[in-house]
């Protein structure tokens, strides 16, 4: 919706025809006890049973079928990834140092599993702290951006600044402030996780429905009710994208932080297996990053399947795979 | 018609509004020199053409809006700022999409803190009265135009307010789920002797609903007449239809509203 962004003059024009082209959208398969007075009423009412019109939960062997049909495609095009890489290194058509086979890759992760794990369990660490942060920083600015115009003016461009400004050539600065431990890392973290939730939260704050607005306060509810019981969850769609963005960007942020300045994380075990030319490592360090990266990520979905099941994006079945 | 609120007193007194919007370019006026009295129990229509201001006038009454000059009362107080005695429905329902209808309707005892389960009994006792039983849970998407509206209905008469503030409330009904809610309102009117002031683009809803329709110009606003609905006060649709006091009155606010678009 973006009503909110029109004049109050024209506002009421574009609710019209809002209102409008949605009432001719619930049209047909819609339930309506009014337009049907026996036989109509109650066929409708088959179709979409009373009770939140919600399918009955599926059993396990549906949902299992439900599973492998959406994973189906996805593993298909990693199984041929996979195969592609296999021939082109068991064949040599690149040097083996330069490209390990996919064997190889797996030999290292096995061997030396216990090293790998404590240095992806600190880049975790990193990343999630960076993340939570900056989720919460990111919130409260947008809060306090979609609030007060004197704060937006003031806040927007620092905002902005922070995030124009690359973080890979502060990265070093940081090191020198915070030293070789781990705040540096989640600093950076916070960096690059925090423009996408403000920029969400800012949007989502903003769409909330002047009318409803309006009904609020003939409601006499102050604003904290108003933003706990209707601005916050009608944020929530926009905000849970900013934060899928997020999740991912502060791995970026931690592994960056790694890069400058380490003595632990995948991001300092990648420059040792660079400068040894130990590709297998290497390999398999750059696949446990992305690990991190997808399970975060499935974590926020998760969450989001949760949060707003009620959202037009998750009215398609909730599914907990990234299609 | 500027009376001083009477002895038995005024629901919603209006008097000399004016309202100006300064935008960059212009200075428009959307309300000139409106005054009307509303007594309590009474069913006021105000029909006229689009962009006649009608909307604004509700929303000074509910205090959402500040008139240029003039004053408003509400139950014989001032109104300065929102105005927590009144039930508010807009054209579209505005509800919020993450509640089901029940939970919609009770958002409007959440935000007043009012007792829960009196507010829970309530919600009950209006949804059998609108016809929305079995839909306790459904999420507005799952619901239809006209039952959405019936939400909204529910969520504006769950404290009982003393007067119902209803813009264009079924404007976005198709012809026949439009009459079926117009003869709802009426009866939930008559149960409950709610004053209510209704907006509307319909000459057949105003003289249908109303006990009194108040007819406006196009911009800027002005009340050209006000007419008393000389029907009984308990009324059937189809019965009205037919009525020839119906027709006659119809024809006299088509003829005055088309004469105030062709004098603009």
């Amino acid at each position: 919706m973006t009503e909110n962004s029109l004049d109050t003059a024209g506002r009421q024009a574009a609710a019209d025809q809002a209102s409008g082209a949605r009432a001719a959208a619930a049209g047909p398969g819609s339930v309506d006890a009014a337009d049907g007075l026996d036989g109509t009423a109650s066929s409708t009412v088959a179709k979409q049973p009373p009770g939140g019109g919600r399918p009955p939960r599926p059993t396990l062997g549906r949902r299992a079928l439900t599973f492998a049909d959406s994973l189906w495609r996805p593993a298909l095009v990693l199984a041929v990834f996979f195969a592609a890489w296999w021939f082109v290194a068991a064949r040599e058509y690149v040097p083996n140092y330069l490209v390990p086979t996919p064997g190889q890759v797996w030999e290292t992760m096995t061997t030396q599993w216990s090293e790998l794990a404590r240095h992806t369990l600190v880049t975790l660490y990193e990343t999630v702290l960076g993340f939570v942060l900056a989720a919460a920083l990111g919130l409260v600015t947008a809060v306090a951006i979609a609030y007060s115009r004197t704060l937006d003016k003031a806040l927007y461009p620092i905002v902005l600044f922070a995030q124009v400004i690359p973080k890979i050539a502060i990265a070093p600065l940081l090191v020198v402030w915070f030293g070789l431990g781990l705040t540096p890392k989640i600093i950076l973290a916070v960096l690059i996780a925090f423009f996408p939730v403000v920029i969400s939260g800012v949007a989502g704050l903003r769409s909330t429905d002047p009318e409803l607005l309006d009904l609020a306060a003939t409601m006499g509810a102050g604003p904290w009710r108003t933003f706990r019981k209707i601005r916050f969850p009608n944020a929530l769609p926009h905000l849970m994208a900013g934060l899928k963005v997020a999740v991912t960007l502060a791995v970026v942020g931690a592994v960056v932080g790694e890069f400058v300045g380490a003595s632990e994380g995948l991001g300092y075990v990648l420059l040792l297996a660079n400068g040894n030319l130990d590709s297998a490592l290497l390999f398999a360090d750059l696949i446990l990053m992305s690990a991190i990266g997808i399970v975060l990520f499935v974590l926020v979905e998760i969450a989001e399947a949760l949060l707003i099941p009620w959202h037009a994006s998750r009215r398609a079945g909730v599914s907990l795979t990234t299609s | 018609m500027t009376a001083a609120p009477a002895a038995t007193g005024t629901a919603i007194g209006m008097s000399g509004l004016t309202v100006r919007f300064t935008t960059r370019r212009s200075q428009t006026t959307a309300l000139d020199d409106v005054s009307l009295d509303i007594e309590p129990g009474e069913f006021v229509t105000i029909v006229g053409p689009s962009g006649c201001g009608k909307s604004t006038l509700l929303k000074i009454v509910a205090g959402l809006v500040k008139p240029t000059s003039g004053d408003v009362s509400l139950l014989e107080r001032p109104v300065r700022g929102p105005q927590k005695e009144i039930g508010f429905v807009f054209q579209k329902a505005a509800l919020l999409e993450w509640r089901g209808a029940r939970a919609n309707i009770l958002l409007q005892a959440e935000m007043r803190g009012m007792d829960r389960a009196q507010a829970a009994r309530r919600a009950d006792e209006l949804i059998e009265m609108t016809g929305l039983t079995g839909f306790e849970k459904a999420l507005p998407h799952e619901l239809s135009g006209g039952m959405q509206q019936r939400v909204a209905l529910c969520r504006a008469l769950l404290h009982s307010p003393p007067v119902l503030l209803m813009d264009e409330p079924f404007g976005a009904l198709d012809a026949l789920t439009r009459e079926q809610m117009n003869a709802e309102l009426h009866r939930i009117w008559r149960e409950t002797g709610t004053t209510v002031v209704l907006v509307t683009h319909s000459i057949a809803e105003a003289v249908f609903l109303g006990t009194r329709v108040v007819v406006m110009s196009p911009r800027p606003g002005r009340i050209i007449r006000t007419f008393s609905v000389e029907l009984p006060a308990h009324r059937d649709y189809a019965q009205v239809m037919s009525d020839p006091r119906f027709d006659r009155l119809a024809t006299d606010l088509r003829g005055l509203l088309g004469s105030a678009a062709a004098n603009h």
